[in-house]
């Protein structure tokens, strides 16, 4: 059914700044704090006071623009956005509304398909966050934490370009990748530091003008993105199947229901009365200050993972996997300089073993039980034969549950693979006397008896003889006879 | 241009201002003196005229990055009509 | 002169002469604190200048100034009365804005303005009345009640910064603070015979005052002579790093260059200040001291300011605009005014502000949601912009051929209570010689020249942005001519 049908979504993404203080004011943004402790007179929007911008959000907007090869303003503007909620102190929000500090920006995805896509970002404005309401735990009341309030956000716009959910989801990761590694944001969506509304429209494929749009808001993981998105589209497909119109309004998403519906209190037709913010002066960026900021701009992901590929000579998903997250990416690297074995091995650790069990643990790269040193040892071990690949899984959980370094397990457990091909040698000429059917079926010609040979031969030395040196020895011993 | 009713009471509520009844007739006089008054600016030509903002042509100065507020959440809730457990009360809210 | 601290003529003293009395020990801050205290006991209440006396505290203070001048640490005010217009902010002391809506408000701090007077050594007595967020130009609509013209107490001693306007003119205080977003210093200083000096935009924070129209708003004071004006602008101006748009610029010191003589100082005259609408005795008043200029070397030119019929159109956009989100965060929620046991949030809302806002302030901030709203907003607000670039160009132009444009304050002396308050344009077109000064950011000062029949008139001069010097060097000049200035109202001798 949906084949009629083209989805067009547009995404508007709030990245909280990392900033130590307030966009406007100099209380601190910790998370986390009791109800109002972290809001000040110019937060609370006391009678008389004013806003003084904070210079690293101008720093931290530039960046990501650069990042996003975008143009950054050389005048921009605050403004107000006025409507009257109990988060809201000032009743209205400052904002940037017809001049953003940074415009038209882009960057590449890749689709399901495997093709790379260009999304536009057509804007990316800062502006102050709002406080909390709290409805639980007060009789017939709403409690207000302004604790948020004045929170520095930068809200990046992209053109409708997204054509479904996965779509969205690919262009919300690379932004979340992004401004990690910008380090302009530290992406926590349980903190809400990373969320996203969607607008959502279909239309009859191969028709050009576009949709009635919904905005869908309260999205706040990339599971729930691609959820509410798909409802959504199913949704109004339906409705226009139907011969209905969809009405252009604002929905929430209600993750325990997994469906959207009408926002009450957005209802009323809402009138923001944007003007110039008269509190504050035109934002303005110097082409050297551009400058500045474009050399302090760290390697971004899509160059790392070029890098990956050409340099380490990486897989391109492995090198795709990596660069998701800077912390991994970065001890990938470490890894990799730090041991013999081929960074591809490397790779595969750190994508598999490691990210399992930190995974498995809930445990944060940053606190990894295993360093990039450590691990580097042990591959070293398989490299140089002291042990076997599998062996070094076993090493390896040793090491994660803090029995001390590669070399220490392998030495306490015993684990040294046996590569002195007398004592091979021994083992195998024992195996084939005590197989003697076996031997002769081999010598017949059924050479898939190796491998039950190589078993025996790993049983008998508790896995620790060298593999290859143990095909060797029983090819050479069993023809021998 | 003066207004209507529906008009000033659509402003009323943008506004968030309950006016009374007996004194809405006069609001809606007055508030159309003054709009029928500030459209003589409708007569002044404009074209290619850059709006001004601000007295003067000057940029935003930008703070640093440092903490200066420390929790003062006791004092400045003084004012404040409703309080609970550091929050602020408002009549329920339901999205 | 000398005075001994007995003598009853120290409220008769400008601060100039009270910081030389003070100097050279003739009385001591608490001795002239307590006198004025007690003419403030003794007059403030039929005048209604006064929202708030701050008795203690100001005893305190004078106490402190005595002990800092005898430790040798005396600031450049050290032990001057002051007070403040209730707009500022002032720590642990009730700022109402003459409005119902901050009745109970008490400020958790001080205006930098506030603050900086009292480091340099002043001494609040108070906090004074005035027109409800500043929005007024008779003082009647301020939640108080209206403050009463010292002149004549039927009539309105102007506004907003009315009860400082009268509280000087009554000599209850030789300075006041006040703040101008349309005329609110200037205009009650022409109809009380005071001075009245509203600074370039940005040469004094607006931190802690409480905000009407941001991109109008500037402090200034109302004070006796210009010479006074001066002392207290020095103290006041300045960079503020939490006020954005406070200028960086060094203070001068704007005493030292008072008594240089006028000559080949370049008056400006604007035609259109003459025409119909001037009451004609101001008229009269305004060209007698023209002349008196002109004799002192100054020379008068002509100038044209072709957009200044549009300025009070304008104003009243911008302003209203302005004021109406300036004023959104009157909510009930954290501070000032709740209304009574709300059906709900938007009952909460609207009933406190309903209650907490008086009809003027309604009316703006319902102008200003209007002129800012969907389909408006083009052809008010932005049109309003543009006007303002257009007028703010006219003076730009005109001050390429002169150093001030001298002319009326007001177009009329002063007006009785109650005569203008249900005609709002009426009431409007009262600031109509002074908006034009606020929308493109100039300093203005309103100096007393003489009377119509018994109320004083005031000649206002306006310099380019930051020409305060050369307006206060012309008003002083002014004022070693004439003694308009030294006339009391008689009940207030």
């Amino acid at each position: 059914m949906s084949t009629a049908w083209e989805t067009v979504i547009g995404l508007e993404i709030h990245t909280q700044l990392a900033t130590t203080s307030k966009i406007f004011s100099g209380s601190p943004t910790a998370y986390g704090a009791e109800p109002n402790t972290q809001a000040n007179l110019v937060d609370l929007g006391y009678p008389g006071v004013l806003p003084v911008l904070n210079a690293e959000v101008v720093r931290m907007a530039c960046k990501f623009g650069l990042a996003v090869n975008a143009r950054i303003a050389p005048r921009s503007v605050f403004a107000r956005k006025n409507y009257f909620y109990p988060d809201l102190p000032k009743g209205y929000q400052i904002s940037q509304y017809e001049l953003p500090i940074v415009f038209d920006g882009e960057l590449q995805i890749e689709t399901a398909a495997g093709d790379e896509k260009r999304i536009g970002i057509t804007r990316a404005h800062l502006e102050e966050d709002a406080g909390k309401s709290v409805h639980e735990g007060f009789s017939q009341a709403t409690g207000i934490d302004l604790n948020r309030a004045g929170t520095p956000l930068l809200e990046i716009v992209s053109e409708p370009d997204l054509r479904s959910a996965s779509e969205a989801i690919a262009y919300m990761r690379k932004i979340h990748t992004i401004v990690r590694y910008l380090g302009i944001s530290d992406g926590n969506m349980q903190e809400g530091s990373f969320r996203c509304d969607a607008n959502v429209s279909v239309r009859p494929r191969g028709q050009a003008e576009l949709g009635t749009r919904t905005e869908l808001k309260n999205l706040n993981s990339f599971r729930f993105v691609e959820k509410a998105i798909n409802y959504e589209i199913e949704r109004q497909i339906d409705v226009l199947e139907d011969g209905g119109e969809v009405v252009q309004e604002t929905r929430l998403y209600d993750s325990d229901k997994d469906e959207t519906r009408p926002m009450r209190s957005k209802e009323e037709a809402n009138d923001y009365r944007y003007f110039p913010d008269p509190d504050l002066l035109p934002v303005e960026i110097s082409e050297d200050y551009i400058a500045a900021v474009r050399e302090s701009l760290p390697e971004l992901p899509d160059a790392k993972r070029k890098r990956f590929v050409d340099d380490y000579g990486l897989r391109p998903d492995d090198a795709g996997i990596l660069i998701l997250s800077l912390p991994l990416a970065d001890f990938f690297e470490a890894t990799a300089a730090a041991t013999a074995a081929a960074p591809q091995v490397a790779a595969n650790w750190v994508i598999g073993e490691l990210s399992a069990a930190l995974n498995r643990d809930g445990v944060a790269i940053a606190d990894s039980r295993i360093a990039a040193g450590a691990l580097a040892r042990l591959l070293d071990r398989i490299e140089d034969n002291t042990i076997s690949g599998k062996i070094a899984k076993e090493v390896f959980e040793a090491m994660w549950d803090g029995e001390g370094s590669a070399d220490d397990i392998i030495e306490s457990r015993g684990l040294r693979q046996i590569t002195d091909s007398s004592a091979i040698d021994s083992v195998v000429d024992a195996v084939i006397a005590a197989n003697p059917g076996q031997a002769a079926e081999y010598r017949a010609g059924k050479e898939k008896l190796l491998g039950f040979f190589v078993g025996q031969v790993m049983k008998e030395t508790q896995g620790k003889a060298n593999p290859a040196q143990v095909n060797e020895a029983l090819k050479r011993r069993l023809k021998a006879e | 241009m003066s207004l209507t009713k529906e008009q000033v009471q659509h402003i009323a509520i943008l506004a968030r201002l309950k006016l009374a009844d007996e004194q809405f007739d006069d609001v809606v006089a007055k508030l159309s003196t003054i709009v029928e008054f500030v459209d003589q600016l409708q007569s002044a030509p404009t074209d290619d005229v850059v709006p001004m903002a601000h007295p003067l042509d000057q940029a935003q100065r930008l703070r640093d990055d440092t903490v200066t507020a420390s929790n003062e959440r006791d004092r400045l809730q003084q004012n404040a009509p409703a309080v609970e457990a550091g929050y602020y009360l408002v009549p329920r809210v339901i999205e | 002169m000398t005075v001994g601290a007995s003598d009853q003529s120290l409220h008769q003293m400008t601060l100039a002469e009270l910081g030389d009395g003070l100097r050279a020990g003739d009385f001591s801050a608490l001795e002239l604190t307590t006198a004025l205290l007690d003419r403030i006991a003794a007059h403030g209440e039929a005048l209604n200048a006064f929202i708030t006396v701050t008795a203690d505290e100001a005893m305190r203070a004078a106490e402190a100034a005595d002990a800092a001048r005898s430790n040798g640490n005396a600031g450049p005010l050290n032990g001057l009365p002051v007070v403040h217009k209730d707009l500022f902010c002032t720590a642990g002391v009730k700022t109402s804005c003459g409005s119902r809506m901050l009745d109970n408000f008490v400020s958790p701090y001080d205006a930098t303005v506030v603050a900086k007077l009292r480091q340099a050594g002043a001494v609040s007595l108070g906090k004074t009345n005035m027109d409800e967020f500043a929005m007024g130009s008779s003082n009647e609509t301020s939640y108080y009640g209206p403050v009463k013209n010292p002149w004549d107490h039927e009539y309105s001693p102007g506004g907003s910064s009315g009860g400082s306007a009268a509280a000087v003119a009554a000599r209850l205080v030789p300075g006041a603070t006040g703040t101008d977003t349309g005329g609110s210093i200037r205009q009650p200083a022409s109809l009380t015979g005071t001075v009245g000096l509203k600074p370039t935009y940005g040469r004094v924070s607006r931190y802690g005052m409480v905000a009407f129209a941001s991109s109008l708003d500037q402090a200034g004071v109302i004070t006796r002579s210009a010479a006074d004006a001066a002392l207290l602008l020095g103290v006041m101006a300045g960079f503020d790093e939490r006020d954005s748009t406070s200028v960086d610029h060094p203070v001068p010191d704007y005493v030292v260059g008072l008594d240089q003589p006028l000559e080949g100082l370049r008056v400006g005259i604007v035609r259109q200040h003459f025409d119909e609408g001037l009451e004609e005795q101001c008229g009269a008043r305004v060209r007698e001291a023209l002349a008196l200029l002109e004799e002192q070397g100054a020379s008068l030119v002509e100038v044209d300011l072709p957009n200044l019929d549009l300025s009070v159109p304008t104003y009243y956009v911008v302003a209203p605009a302005e004021c109406s989100s300036n004023l959104s965060r009157f909510d009930g929620v954290r501070f000032g005014h709740r209304a009574s046991d709300p059906d709900d949030l938007l009952d909460l809302y609207c009933r406190s502000r309903g209650e907490g806002f008086g009809d003027e302030v309604q009316r703006r901030v319902m102008t200003g949601t209007y002129v800012l709203s969907a389909g408006y907003y083009d052809a008010y607000y932005l049109k309003a912009q543009k006007v303002r670039q257009l007028i703010s160009q006219d003076f730009k132009n005109a001050f390429a051929s002169v150093d001030v444009i001298a002319g009326p304050t007001a177009p009329t002396p002063a007006f009785r209570l109650g005569e203008k308050t249900d005609d709002p344009i009426t009431m409007y077109l009262n600031d109509i010689y002074t908006i034009g000064a606020n929308l493109a950011g100039l300093p203005g000062i309103s100096v007393p020249c003489g009377f119509s029949a018994d109320l004083p008139v005031g000649l206002q001069l306006v310099g380019p942005h930051f020409a305060e010097q050369t307006i206060l060097r012309c008003a002083h000049q002014y004022q070693t001519l004439t003694d308009w200035h030294c006339r009391c109202p008689e009940a207030y001798q």
